[in-house]
């Protein structure tokens, strides 16, 4: 019953630190086989930023799950999306969206855009000797900046490095290819609608090259997860409506299977 | 060396409890009460700033009167008691009644251990699925908890308002009558002279809405809460949806963003 500060985490790490998700330790020299997630992509478009993450997790040679989350609300005004190992990586985010939750009651204001962006990357930090074992999580965050009105990205690294991303990003096993595709479809001055499809044809291309990142299961109606943030919130794209923008992307590719345009 | 003197225990509870009732009796009054879509709170309040009503969590809110900074404590000791039991079960996990048995807890520990009670008098509500599952606890300065039924008042005139909710409350009534029955007794002056008047602007008034998806606490000000306090205006409920204005999700203000673009900055 102290007075003491707006974060949750911090207060969590004086009171039970045990739910902290980076104060648990290792056997040195242990490895772990843990589910892995994979690619997640994000782009700016006139108006907001659209994030999007396929749903598969592996264990190495094994699909660990075929439907997991992998782009998650933060708040109102973002999303995160995370790469790395999933069971700390989803912890990590609940973390995080109770941190912003709790930051916006205690002082009745939200935070801003980069501050979010360094409370996200402060846990990252705190992660590093679960990194250096192999357990590594790798976020990007995007928002929209009610100061600025625009969207914006944000990427880490697993040292607690923050770095603001201009147009496009992508994480995780996949970004190699996902990256390619959207440096080749983003254009400046896309409206939401353009934006959603390039996200969903970055993972297309990223699921065609990397084993480990899922495509759009057609059998299954498996479609990626996507959030699209603007100056009215965060909304995540519905079943029906993503369903439509992948099975158009999967005629189209019919016949023409690198997108060739 | 003189010998202190002798105080009974009875004395000494007595005392404090005088101490803590006349803080409270000072400050202005708060009144909670349900209507047909959920849990109303209506506080004297100029400041726009300095609350004394504000969401714990989801379907919980917390009222006060009494002295700021002590219930400001009890406030962040509430989203701090929510949150972290949020986090570690689940969202639905978090109840009124948890609370409000760790605010006795935390009341009567201060009222018999510390050099000063604490002078505040808080109210826990959390809105259920339909309003007989509501709860409302009224929390004293000593640590008391009281299971309400429909409505409380507390703070100066708090007797004089409930006696007045006693006689023309009733459940089912809707947000404009409501508010504008709790906004009558507040009017009022216990002691029998002229009421006063009371603008919007020196108004608090919240809600918990059952209907709303996760979080239910909505402020209401402006143009909106004008419209449900005056006998004219027919509007008698909130708009279903939130109001895209950037900023904050938590109040609704009843403008419309046609007349306030978005140049003009957060709210």
């Amino acid at each position: 019953m102290t007075a003491g500060s707006s974060s949750f985490t911090e207060f969590i790490g004086a009171h039970s630190p045990e739910l902290l998700p980076s104060r648990r330790l290792l056997p040195v020299g242990a490895t772990i086989e843990a589910p892995h997630g994979t690619t997640i992509v994000s782009l700016t478009y006139d108006g907001g930023v659209v994030m999007a993450g396929d749903r598969r997790a592996t264990m190495g040679n094994l699909i660990a799950n075929r439907d997991m989350d992998k782009v998650f609300g933060a708040d109102d005004y973002s999303a995160v999306g995370i790469a790395g190992t999933a069971g700390l990586a989803i912890e990590m985010v609940k973390l995080f969206q109770v941190e912003l939750e709790h930051y916006e009651k205690i002082e009745g204001t939200l935070l801003s855009l980069e501050g979010k962006a360094n409370r996200l990357a402060t846990m990252i930090r705190a992660n590093l000797a679960m990194a250096m074992q192999g357990l590594a999580v790798v976020p990007v965050f995007a928002g929209f900046d009610l100061d600025a009105l625009v969207g914006r990205i944000f990427s880490f690294d697993v040292t607690g490095g923050c770095y603001e991303e201009h147009d496009h990003h992508s994480v995780g096993s996949g970004s190699l290819f996902a990256r390619g595709s959207m440096k080749k479809l983003w254009r400046p001055g896309m409206d939401s609608a353009a934006a959603v499809r390039v996200a969903v044809e970055a993972l297309y291309d990223a699921a065609d090259d990397d084993s480990a990142t899922g495509g759009p299961d057609l059998t299954r109606r498996i479609w990626p997860t996507l959030a699209v943030v603007d100056v009215e919130g965060l909304q995540f794209l519905d079943d029906d409506a993503l369903g439509a923008v992948v099975e158009q992307i999967v005629a189209d590719r019919r016949g023409n299977p690198g997108g060739a345009r | 060396m003189s010998m202190p003197f002798y105080v009974s225990p009875e004395q000494l509870m007595k005392d404090r409890a005088d101490y803590a009732r006349k803080g409270i009796a000072r400050g202005r009054s708060v009144v909670v009460l349900g209507y047909d879509r959920g849990i109303a709170f209506v506080a004297e309040n100029p400041s726009r700033a300095l609350h004394k009503v504000s969401e714990i969590y989801d379907r919980i809110a917390f009222a006060a009167v009494g002295k700021y900074n002590e219930f400001e404590n009890l406030r962040v000791a509430g989203v701090r008691y929510a949150d972290l039991r949020g986090y570690s079960y689940d969202r639905s996990d978090v109840t009124a009644r948890g609370l409000a048995n760790a605010y006795a807890q935390t009341l009567g520990t201060v009222f018999t251990q510390e050099s000063k009670p604490y002078e505040v008098e808080i109210v826990v509500a959390e809105v259920g699925q339909n309003a007989d599952q509501d709860q409302i606890y009224r929390l004293t300065y000593d640590g008391s908890v009281a299971d309400e039924q429909g409505f409380i008042a507390m703070g100066g005139a708090g007797e004089h308002i409930t006696e007045g909710l006693h006689q023309r409350w009733a459940p089912g009534m809707n947000l404009g009558d409501a508010l504008g029955l709790a906004v009558e007794l507040l009017r009022q002056d216990p002691a029998g002279g002229p009421s006063r008047t009371l603008a919007a602007a020196q108004l608090e008034v919240a809600v918990l809405d059952r209907a709303r998806p996760r979080r239910t606490f909505r402020r209401l000000v402006g143009p909106l809460l004008d419209a449900l306090l005056s006998s004219e205006d027919p509007t008698a409920d909130l708009p279903a949806d939130d109001e895209p204005t950037p900023g904050r999700h938590d109040t609704l203000t009843g403008e419309s963003p046609s007349t306030d673009p978005p140049e003009s900055g957060p709210a």
